[in-house]
């Protein structure tokens, strides 16, 4: 039985706007164990970003602010950790990826130098033995000639490229844990599988758990274990990805997953979710997807549902189930 | 037999960069080929469905057979005309009888006009409706079409949602009645949800006005959803084209195989997407004389890397440009 890593426990953010306030995290509680790899999917907005972030803690306070709950890293509170553990976290033992590498990396900065920077910083490394270091890890996510490409910047690569060189900074520090926010939304879909392949294979050779943010759920489905499906800032059905996509229990994931055009048969309609995205400064009472739901009752409106075992390891918040 | 509303011959689009840094140093001339040479068809009332991979062309083209972008060469038949020898007037008859949907309606709807002045303006451009109660009138007609409600008129487009957007985009489109809407990228920006609403609202005008479609997109299952026919372009060349169930099924060309292993879909059980290409997509500045996919194609030989392969009729409807199918 493999030990928990990461522990979400009521995760609860507000941020507090000049038009009022909005809760991005509701209640959200998950557990990520070593080696697991754990997807949250969700539409814009349903505040998967926010979640990942936090464990870093880069939400930025204010305007945000965390209203109640724990994020447990290896068993200690992130949120209790003094600047220079923070330092000691971040790189070293938990790496982040993002969407847009183009705004994540420096453009007048060489590559050489941004990826060196954390090595430097982080195992005070020197110029030399930093640099010997790049190439290694520049080699390692496929990047061809890479002792040539040290001196090159973000501008010179394509945007495959340039998400390879994100993925080599994250490694850099040989991290345990991997946040990956959309890596592959930017990317053409050819592109994607490289990607797709090269995070799944970093994550064996090293034994990373990760966690994998995205709206695709084709992606999820194959590259995560576990699957958290989040909809207006809560966490709406939970557990092993197989059990989600056979035998989905929440009627928002059955939604999302009638709403996919497929792409092995042809139907002349497909079944979207009726309404919209409720607006997340004025959310309905109850549960959030109420409005939209087909199966919406009086106790709907009134209580926010918690999550409940349906089957072993699979957890819906719906009043269905009670 | 049905006839071909649009049928696209040789066209082609090369922007010269001519006062680029990299072709001032090199002091030439650079080509960018973004569109060289694509023929296509479209029947009356059917959806063709145009995909590939960004830059390899698919908007230039919306634009070539609008005349936003000016073609350097080819032909575009509109009903049996070729609309690049129209002078201004007989292009306003054109725009009524082909309208536009573009991929962002946050750029695409003008941020101080009303609904009711947005949808208005393609009336009295075209003069279908003088007075104010005319407009009105079709004003609401058009927001009833596409599942908006009559106090949605007076609102701005700040006040909706991307998906509600993409609604305005369409009834806009529709004012003028045309009879070929091209969609370009009309739902990658949309939440899956609400992608699902859209797509089914371009099906039910289809068949209550008769339209026809040119649909493009890069996301696979969309466009096996919406078409009948497909047409694969990559890096400014159409590769292969035919019945979407032939496309999908029974692929021919390399690159179109290579794409639809490439989606993951939404089945743990499924196969993982891998992707058989090797490389990077190929760049349409100055491309090598062959077949533009050679550098990566599993298949390739000296020849291909000669020879461009020429889009054949195949037989049964299908098209393939690939010396080795």
């Amino acid at each position: 039985m493999a030990e928990t890593v990461l522990e979400l426990d009521d995760l609860t953010i507000r941020f507090k706007l000049k038009r009022g306030e909005l809760t991005a995290v509701n209640g959200v509680s998950f557990k990520v164990k070593r080696g697991e790899t754990f997807g949250l999917v969700g539409e814009s907005g349903s505040g998967k970003t926010v979640t990942a972030r936090s464990i870093m803690r880069l939400v930025p306070t204010p305007p945000g602010e965390i209203v109640r709950g724990k994020v447990l890293f290896e068993g200690d509170s992130v949120y209790d950790k003094s600047d220079q553990e923070m330092r000691e976290m971040r790189g070293k033992k938990v790496a982040m990826v993002f969407q847009e590498p183009m705004s994540a990396l420096n453009p007048v900065f060489t590559v050489g130098d941004q990826i060196g920077d954390a090595l430097r910083t982080n195992l005070g490394m020197t110029k030399q033995e930093a640099n010997e270091r790049v190439v290694e890890l520049l080699q390692l996510v496929g990047i061809p000639s890479p002792a040539s490409r040290l001196d090159s910047y973000v501008h010179e690569f394509s945007g495959g490229m340039r998400q390879r060189v994100m993925l080599a900074m994250a490694l850099s520090c040989d991290p345990t844990f991997l946040i990956a926010d959309e890596p592959t939304t930017a990317l053409d879909v050819t592109i994607q599988a490289v990607i797709l392949d090269l995070i799944t294979q970093m994550i064996d050779r090293f034994g990373m758990s990760l966690i994998f943010i995205t709206h695709n759920l084709g992606v999820v489905a194959h590259a995560c274990d576990t699957i958290g499906v989040m909809y207006a800032s809560h966490i709406v059905e939970l557990g092993d990805k197989r059990e989600l996509f056979k035998n989905p229990q929440h009627p928002y994931t059955q939604g999302l997953l009638n709403s996919i055009p497929r792409l092995d048969q042809q139907s002349k309609y497909l079944t979207p979710i009726k309404g919209l995205v409720c607006n997340m400064m004025s959310p309905p009472t109850g549960c959030k997807f109420h409005p939209r739901c087909d199966h919406a009752m009086d106790v709907c409106r009134k209580e926010i549902p918690q999550l409940k075992e349906v089957a072993p390891g699979h957890f819906a918040a719906c009043h269905l189930h009670n | 037999m049905t006839e071909n509303i649009l049928e696209v011959q040789g066209l082609t689009k090369h922007f010269m960069l001519d006062n680029d840094t990299v072709s001032r140093i090199a002091g030439k001339t650079r080509t960018l080929k973004a569109v060289d040479g694509i023929d296509f068809f479209i029947k009356r009332g059917e959806t063709l469905g145009l995909v590939g991979e960004s830059g390899c062309g698919k908007s230039t083209t919306a634009r070539l057979i609008t005349r936003l972008v000016e073609p350097s060469a080819g032909n575009v038949m509109l009903e049996g005309e070729n609309i690049l020898d129209f002078n201004r007037s007989q292009m306003q008859d054109v725009r009524k009888k082909v309208q536009l949907v573009f991929q962002d309606p946050y750029s695409s709807l003008n941020p101080r006009k009303t609904i009711m002045q947005i949808l208005s303006r393609p009336l009295e451009v075209h003069n279908l409706a003088t007075t104010w109660s005319e407009k009105r009138h079709r004003v609401l007609e058009l927001l009833g079409l596409v599942g908006l409600a009559e106090e949605h008129a007076d609102r701005y487009p700040h006040e909706f949602s991307g998906g509600q957007r993409q609604r305005i985009a369409i009834a806009r489109a529709l004012a003028v009645s045309p009879e070929l809407i091209i969609g370009d990228e009309p739902v990658s920006a949309l939440d899956v949800s609400i992608q699902a609403q859209i797509l089914n609202l371009f099906r039910d005008l289809q068949e209550k006005f008769s339209l026809t479609y040119l649909f493009i997109a890069h996301d696979l299952s969309v466009i096996r959803h919406i078409s009948d026919r497909v047409a694969v372009m990559y890096v400014g060349k159409i590769v292969e084209a035919g019945g979407v169930e032939d496309i999908f099924e029974r692929p021919q060309h390399p690159y179109t195989k290579a794409l639809l292993e490439a989606v993951p879909e939404a089945d743990p059980d499924k196969p993982p997407p891998h992707l058989v290409l090797k490389g990077e997509v190929a760049t349409p500045i100055d491309p090598p004389p062959g077949c533009r996919l050679c550098a990566r194609c599993p298949l390739a030989d000296d020849y291909c890397a000669e020879v461009s392969p020429e889009l054949r009729d195949t037989g049964d409807g299908r098209y393939v440009a690939c010396h080795k199918v």
